[in-house]
Parts: C-alpha cells; structure tokens; sequence
C-alpha cells in the first residue's frame, strides 16, 4: 500500500515533464512536419501541397550543398576529435607533471560558445590579418594562407576550429575511462612484455567503447546543431561554400519568410539524425549490457 | 510622515491621472536603426513625436531581420509594437493578406501622398487600395562612392558610363590601389549585381528579372551580359574582401586606399562621420548605359498593427502624420543620409549626392523600384545564394548561372 502510494507520488511528480516532452517536444515536432507539408511563407497556413516543399528543397543547390557540408564535416570532426582526445588523454595518463593544468588547458576551449569560438578562428586565419599578416611581418613573406576565403578549402577551417573545441571534452571523456581501468590489467600486460602502445590500442581502447559512444553521441549533437561556428566565421561564405542545414532553416524560417520550406529542411534533418543516432543508442545499450 | 507624503503624491498623481485621459499617446516603435547616424534620424522622430504631444518608447533591435521578425511574432502573438520598421516593398504582404495591420488612408489622404510621394514607392504601400504603412524615406542602392584623391592618383576621372568605369579602374589597379572596395557578403553581391543589372540591363531588364521573373529574359543575351559584366568586377576587388563589413570597405574609400565602392546612400554617414564633404573629397554617382539614369530606389516604411484600443489607433495615426510632416522628413533625411520620400519640400540643404537622387526623382523614367518592392523575400533569398554561388565560383560560367537563376525563381511557392 504505501509502496503503490510512493510509485504513484512519483508519477504525480513526473507529470508536468512528460505533459512538456508530450506537448512541446512531441507537438511541436508534429506542427512542424504538418507545416513542411503546406504552401507557408510568413505565416502558417494550412493549405496542404503533399511533398511540395521537399521537392524544391532537393532541387536547391545550397541545400544539397549544405548536407553534403555537414556530413564531411560531421565525419572527419567526429574522427579526429576522438582520435585527437583519446591520445591527448592517453599523453595525460602518464601521469605528467602539471595534469591538473594541462587537462584544464586542454578542456578550457569547450567553455567556449561557438560564436566566440568563430570569431577568434576567423581572425587568426583572415589573409590580411592573423596568422599570415604575423607571418609576414616577421619577414616570412612567402607565407600563404587563404583557406578561410577558399570554397574547396573553408570547411576545413570550420573543422579546425570544431576539433579545438571539442578535443578537451573528449580527453576528459576518454581520461576518466582510462582511469576506470582496472590496474590488475596493466599488471598483466607487463608481466606478459606487450609494449604500452599495442596495450592502449588492443587491450584498452576496446574496453572504453561505452566513453566513445558518450563522446560520439555528445560530438554528433554539435554537429547536426552547427550553426553559429559558420555564421561567426564565414557567414556560410565564401558564395555558399561553408553554408550548413541549421543556417538553411534558420534564414528562410526569419529572414527569407519562407517557412514551408523551412521546416521541410528541418523534418529532414530530424529525419536524418533518427537514422544515425538510433543505430548508436542500440550499439550503446549493448555495449553497457555486455560491460554488466 | 515620509509615508503620508508619499500617499499624498500618490493620490495627486492618481488624480491628475484621471483628470487628463489622454494625456500622452505612448507609441512604442520597433525598428533596427542602432548605428550612430541612424540613431541621430531615429531621434529625430522621437523628438517631433514627444513635441506634438506623444510618448515614444523606443524598441530598437540591431539587424533588419532580427527586428522584422521580433515584430511580426509580436504582432501574431498579439501583443503588437505600435509601429514597426519594414522595408519598402514586400516584406509586410502577409501580414496584410492575414489582416493584422492598420490601415494609414486617413493619413494619406489628408496629406495627399499619392500627389506627393512617387508612385513606385506610394504602390509599394498600398494593397488593394489601401494604404497599409508610411514610407518615410527614399535610399538609392546603386551609388557609385569614390575617392577623388585615389581617383587623382591614378590620373582617373568620375566616369559617365560602365566603359569608362573599367577605364577607371584598371588605371586604379596600374597606379597599385585597390581598385573596387568589397564588402563581401551575400546581401552586397547581390546589390552590386543589382547594380549591374540596373546600369547594364537597365529598368526593363530589371523589373522583368525580379517583378516578372521572366525566364526568356534571364536567359536571353541582355542578360547574360549583366552576368560577364558582373563577373569582371571581380578582377578588381581585394583578397580580403570576403565576410569584410561594407563600413570597412567604406573605410578604404575614405583612406584613399581604395578607389570605388558600389553601395547604398546610407554609405555617405559614414563619410560624414570621418568629417568628408560630397563633391570635394568624394564623389558620388550612378552609371548608366542607356538614356536614362537607372537610379534604384528602395527605403523604410513603418506599418502599424491593428489595435482595438482607440487610443492606440490615435498613437498611430498621430505617428504617421508626424513622420511625414515637412520639417521631420528633411531633419530625417539629413542625418539618415536618405532623401524625403515626399517630393514636395525645399531640398537645397540636403548634400550633393542627395540633390542629384532629388532630380532623378522628378522624372520617372530615370527610377527603377529596388529589389525589395519587386520580389518577395523568399525568391529575393534564392536567387541571392546563386548570385553568390555565381560570384565566388570562378569555374562557374554565365550560362550555368543563368540555368540556376531560372531554377531559383520556382523555389519559393
């Protein structure tokens, strides 16, 4: 009887956040889809045009360009910040002197917003400031470099700035890992002579995949949320060659008063992300069953 | 006894409160004037409006579209600004279509604006008959600002046409100068290509693309001109010219170190404020291939959203009368670098470049409406990102622009 009583406090208690998931997370998801299906411009409207919206969408150039965008950039950010943080975390692990300030130096970027983040990157790698005015004013004229205003290169100053971000996080992620691991194992790698390189890599790196999924899952969010690292450093620019998903909505759901076409972006994306998170949620699920 | 002196002030101004109704009409006005030159205009209504009696409350909110889209959810969401800022042209259609703004008739036929304000611009607030905001101002966007100095240098001289503007500006580029000042961002690709399309193609060409969007002429030769034309501009900008902010590209016109900038007249506060004088240390001019001058013209409208409260439709209309009356709309335009919408007024303080937009005013056949008053904001987007493609991409030929310019006209319903 007061077990039931307790259970149904708890549910009391839970409601107003399952009313909040329900309505403004379900509903407003589900407004938005409905409206991705009608004619709406500036304002919502009701007047159904079935697969319209995405039809035009398809066929936009910056939208494809943006996609196209953000799964390089989604990849290779996802890549390197792992591989850059787990061996920032494997160098941490040695028990270094100064660990206190190098893990807060290295995690010291990820307190930053994107927007000051982009500001900062743009300076140093504008070709008439930054890096290469530096470069030349210490007398190595020869020096050149303009990927900021490339179109085949901007991304990979968007990538630069993201991997420096992120990195730290994924070093504290993988730190706290690797500190988890048991020191009987370490022991027994010694004993058997495997050099610490293949035991990190062979032997270690397999028992953390529940941190890699957590740091995945953390990266994989900022990735499909990008939006402020492009418009503080380019503005989507060069032309459209930095432009991402979350800016494509964002204009024409504002300033180009085009909001049909808007959430029709915006169902894709959702639609997207389902389809790549699912998959690793199950992966994790597993992993942390296996692990228990 | 502190407290009873409160309760006594508190009583009297209850009293006086109730005594005069109407005292004040409290207007609370959004708009995206922040920068120094456009506060000074915006004070300018401020002022007249506290003077005939009114009580501005002043909602700025830097960035056009931030600003039109704090108004418009205010306005949906039903607790309006009295008035907000729009530009000339389209980007209060629906608001309209949805019947949430006021009408301004009242107004208008009292200071008679079909007669005095030129019809471009008088069109782009009526709908249906109606008029639906007050457009306080008229901007040319197509202007030409140049550096005597830079142009002196260079042994360079004011050109009359766009064959002589490439005359110019490859002997700015002999004499080292930079010789087009670029700030490169999609809204000005696309006003410099609208520069183009006005001087190359002209008003007919013009209208055609953005008000017809006539796929024939896009992919005619006329157009495809406009395009080369365009495209050769390039030749003539700087390297650090992408993500730059135009008031810096302004910055190199007025430092000598760069000879032209293509640029709204909004650019000339910014001379101002560096202490330069039109027609001495600057010059200013449209270029034009045909007869006639080709001079685009765009501006700032404020709307007002319905009201039940009759006191708020009085505020309202107090507001409009007040921005067009003679004084305020000279006083505004001074400081706003604009020129009066209303074409009725003794112009001769305005500065140079203002008198020269005031003589193209008279006659018809030298405007062409801008952009805004053209195309709605969504095709206007569209077509921006494959101007911008157009200009960044130096693979891309004027053929292949011409194909996505067409395709971009049917990308918004």
């Amino acid at each position: 009887m007061l077990r039931h009583r307790s259970r149904l406090a708890a549910q009391v208690a839970l409601l107003p956040a399952m009313l909040i998931a329900l309505v403004v997370y379900c509903g407003s998801t589900g407004w938005t889809v409905w409206i991705s299906l009608t004619s709406s411009r500036m304002l919502p409207n009701n007047n159904f045009v079935g697969l319209r919206q995405y039809e035009i969408l398809f066929g936009n150039e910056r939208w494809l360009v943006s996609a196209s965008n953000l799964a390089l950039f989604g990849v290779m950010f996802i890549t390197i910040s792992l591989a850059l943080g787990f061996l920032l975390a494997i160098l941490i692990d040695q028990r270094v002197r100064a660990e206190d300030l190098l893990r807060s130096v290295f995690l010291y970027p990820f307190s930053m917003s994107f927007i000051v983040t982009g500001l900062a990157w743009r300076f140093l790698l504008d070709p008439t400031l930054g890096i290469a005015k530096i470069a030349h004013d210490i007398g190595f004229t020869w020096f050149e470099f303009d990927w900021l205003v490339r179109q085949d290169r901007v991304i990979f100053t968007l990538l630069a700035a993201g991997v420096w971000h992120a990195a730290g996080l994924v070093m504290a992620i993988m730190l706290a890992g690797l500190r988890g691991v048991d020191q009987e194992i370490w022991k027994a790698t010694r004993i058997e002579g495997i050099p610490a390189w293949r035991a990190y890599l062979f032997i270690v790196l397999p028992m953390l995949k529940g941190s890699f999924a957590t740091a995945t899952i953390l990266m994989a969010t900022s990735v499909v949320r990008l939006y402020d690292l492009s418009v503080a450093m380019t503005n989507g620019g060069p032309g459209i060659a930095s432009e991402v998903p979350a800016k494509f909505v964002m204009d024409n759901l504002f300033e180009r008063q085009n909001i049909g076409l808007a959430t029709a972006a915006a169902t894709s994306m959702l639609i997207t992300v389902v389809a790549v998170v699912a998959p690793l949620l199950y992966w994790r699920s597993r992993a942390e069953k296996a692990a228990s | 006894m502190f407290s009873k002196r409160y309760l006594l002030s508190c009583a009297a101004a209850a009293v006086l409160g109730f005594a005069q109704p109407a005292a004040a009409q409290t207007a609370e006005v959004i708009h995206w004037w922040t920068s120094g030159g456009e506060s000074a205009a915006v004070k300018v209504f401020a002022d007249q409006f506290t003077k005939a009696g009114g009580k501005w409350v002043d909602t700025a909110i830097a960035g056009g579209p931030n600003a039109r889209t704090a108004a418009i959810n205010r306005t949906v969401g039903g607790n309006p600004p009295t008035a907000m800022q729009f530009n000339t042209g389209k980007q209060f259609d629906e608001l309209v279509e949805g019947g949430l703004l006021a009408d301004v008739d009242a107004v208008a036929a009292q200071q008679n604006w079909k007669a005095i304000i030129p019809a471009a611009i008088y069109d782009a607030v009526v709908r249906q008959g109606h008029a639906y905001a007050v457009p306080i101002n008229i901007h040319g966007q197509n202007w030409f600002f140049y550096s005597t100095e830079a142009l002196a240098k260079a042994g360079a001289s004011e050109p009359k046409n766009w064959d002589e503007l490439f005359v110019a500006l490859d002997k700015l580029k002999a004499a080292g100068l930079i010789p087009l000042a670029f700030g490169d961002q999609k809204n000005w690709e696309r006003n410099m290509f609208n520069t183009v399309l006005a001087g190359v193609g002209g008003a007919e060409m013009f209208t055609a693309v953005w008000g017809k969007r006539d796929a024939n002429v896009v992919k005619g030769a006329g157009f495809k001109k406009v395009a080369e034309t365009y495209k050769r501009l390039k030749g003539y900008v700087d390297p650090g010219s992408p993500g730059r902010n135009w008031n810096d590209a302004t910055t190199m016109v007025i430092q000598g170190k760069a000879g032209f900038q293509i640029m709204g007249d909004w650019a000339k506060g910014e001379f101002t404020a560096a202490g330069k004088t039109p027609g001495k240390d600057y010059g200013c001019t449209v270029l034009s291939n045909s007869s006639s001058a080709g001079y685009v013209m765009g501006g700032d409208v404020f709307a007002f959203p319905k009201s039940k409260s009759a006191d708020v439709a009085k505020a309202q209309a107090m507001l409009a009368s007040v921005m067009l009356a003679p004084d305020t709309q000279i006083a505004f335009a001074q400081k706003k670098g604009s020129i009066p919408s209303r074409q009725d007024l003794d112009v001769s303080v305005l500065d140079a470049c203002a008198q020269k937009a005031v003589g193209w005013l008279k006659d018809k056949s030298a405007q062409i409406p801008a952009n805004e008053l053209l195309s709605p904001p969504a095709v206007t987007g569209a077509v921006e990102d494959v101007i911008s493609a157009f200009w960044n991409d130096n693979g891309m030929a004027a053929d292949a622009f011409q194909a996505k310019v067409v395709a971009a006209f049917a990308s918004a319903m």
